[in-house]
């Protein structure tokens, strides 16, 4: 009844489509609906209202699909982050933790996704990079970045270009896993002269919350200098060390062994925090096309319901005026 | 009517998400403890806006100081990229294989760092015996008997098949001797150490 009603509707506004300034009515919002009034046809235009209406209900398509992929894509990223939670806890056991360490060449590792839609977690990690950056340059100490990721790149190279030294993106178009990420870390080890690695990803925790997380990554040298000098690794001299020809070499290996196992784990978060925010960023903006869509339904109907109005006046006042 | 069936289905998609997160959240932080001290006086003085990034230590679990007394078991944490294949298991030995032969692992070892070689491992608990073949890692033993295994690649050993270990011993052996440059012969070589590990682990 009600689609027979608008089918009608649609017919006696059909000849406004082909009115004289077809692209003016698209344009126009609702206001200016007078100019259209053209040819002697008395009423007022419902093709705008209906025109956003479609394209709102477009938008919504659109949304609620990407909110299916993301919602699709977290569930299987989701098990495999928290699976390798375990990796990166024996060297955090064995090492300790720590960002406060005082070092001469510091790399910032910034950890941001590559496609966009998906909330904070991109300015999150770059607003933490640069504090970090801000907190370890000094006169005598040097700080460079590593990007992964394009949003990341695209933010932080305005400001600070000179101190990017490796950007590296489309991290996640084959599938995440240990064998790609250790690549992506030994390439990182080989170009960039580091005294402790600084990596700064978003960690999950919910759909829609998850953690900015720094985690510290030193390089052998300073393991040593810090483990010798009762620095802040103090009990690591007490270990015995089995393997390896010297000390420093087994030193060498472990950390290479712990910034490929602490990547593996920061990406991983990462890539989750990205699919989890990206969900709840396209469920409010599906649900405020919705409200949106409402609004818009409510107008277009009241429009018509006064244009058929004004006609049944029209009729019925000429009908008694040939009467009368 | 569609939009109802909408949010039916987001109704049902969200529960069925915090189901998900309820199973696995047992790990991301439960107290709110800052952390490095220094660090945080630093960054407040740089970004007092910002809240200062979490960091790994405030996600781990605190473990126990080292007992007076010897433990009868030893805790074991083995875990592998994709998965954690022991978590905190209580066994009365490991034998791991470290680059200077196997090492057996007692409660009350002497805290070591220990490099892994592709051998066997072995977790002792009990007249059970759990032997796993693992690629190549790092063990770490601490005072307080914890016991960290770290590998990349880990195969219980009743999965492996004898005859493709043969096929693929001989395959390499086969590829060392025609080996040409020094990056095949190294690559040939390492499958040869893998494939006789693998092999010594079966029969043994």
């Amino acid at each position: 009844m009600a689609m027979a009603a608008l089918r009608r509707e649609g017919r006696r506004f059909a000849p406004l489509v082909s009115s004289p300034n077809p692209i003016n009515a698209i344009r126009s919002t609702l206001a200016p609906a007078e100019e259209q009034m053209g040819l002697g046809v008395r009423s007022i235009s419902t093709q705008v209202v209906r025109n956003r209406m479609k394209s709102v209900r477009n938008i919504q398509k659109i949304t609620k699909a990407m909110k299916m992929v993301a919602a699709s894509k977290l569930r299987a990223i989701q098990v495999r982050a928290e699976n390798s939670r375990g990796l990166w806890q024996p060297f955090t056991a064995l090492l300790g933790d720590t960002p406060s360490v005082n070092v001469k060449k510091n790399v910032i590792v910034t950890i941001s996704s590559d496609k966009g839609l998906c909330g904070g977690i991109n300015s999150t990690s770059v607003k933490i990079s640069r504090a970090l950056h801000k907190i370890n340059s000094g006169p005598d100490t040097e700080c460079k970045y590593v990007i992964l990721g394009e949003k990341g790149k695209a933010q932080l190279i305005r400001d600070s270009k000179k101190d990017i030294e490796l950007i590296m993106t489309e991290l996640q178009k084959n599938f995440l896993n240990y064998t790609q990420v250790s690549v992506l870390a030994d390439d990182i080890l080989k170009n960039v002269e580091f005294d402790a690695l600084r990596i700064v990803f978003n960690k999950f925790q919910s759909v829609v919350s998850f953690l900015p997380t720094t985690a510290t990554v030193l390089s052998p040298e300073i393991v040593e200098r810090e483990s010798e000098a009762g620095g802040k690794i103090g009990d690591l001299d007490s270990y015995e060390i089995e393997g390896g020809e010297t000390k420093s070499e087994v030193l060498q290996n472990l950390a290479e062994f712990q910034f490929s196992c602490v990547m593996f784990n920061a990406v991983l978060e990462n890539a989750c925090s990205e699919q989890g925010a990206r969900m709840s960023a396209m469920d409010s903006s599906s649900r405020n096309a919705g409200d949106m869509l409402d609004r818009l339904t409510l107008t277009y109907n009241r429009t018509r319901q006064a244009s058929i109005t004004t006609e049944l006046i029209e009729i019925i006042s000429g009908a008694s005026a040939l009467e009368g | 009517m569609f939009r109802q069936a909408a949010h039916r289905l987001f109704t049902r998609s969200t529960t069925t998400t915090i189901t998900i997160r309820r199973l696995y959240s047992t790990e991301v932080a439960t107290d709110a403890s800052s952390g490095d001290a220094a660090f945080v006086e630093a960054w407040k003085k740089v970004a007092p806006n910002i809240d200062p990034p979490k960091t790994p230590i405030q996600y781990m679990e605190p473990r126990p100081p080292t007992p007076s007394t010897l433990p009868s078991k030893l805790t074991v944490n083995f875990v592998l990229p994709y998965a954690a294949e022991l978590s905190k298991s209580e066994v009365d030995m490991v034998i791991v294989p470290a680059t200077t032969g196997q090492m057996g692992i007692l409660p009350g070892h002497v805290p070591t760092i220990a490099e892994l070689k592709p051998g066997l491992l072995s977790v002792h608990e009990g007249n059970d015996v759990k032997k796993y073949f693992i690629s190549s890692g790092f063990a770490f033993v601490h005072s307080n008997s914890y016991a960290d295994i770290l590998a990349v690649e880990a195969v219980p050993l009743d999965r492996i098949d004898p005859a493709q270990v043969q096929k693929g011993l001989s395959e390499f052996t086969q590829k060392l001797n025609s080996a040409s440059t020094d990056l095949d012969k190294a690559e040939a070589q390492i499958g040869v150490d893998v494939h006789s590990a693998l092999n010594s682990a079966l029969t043994g």
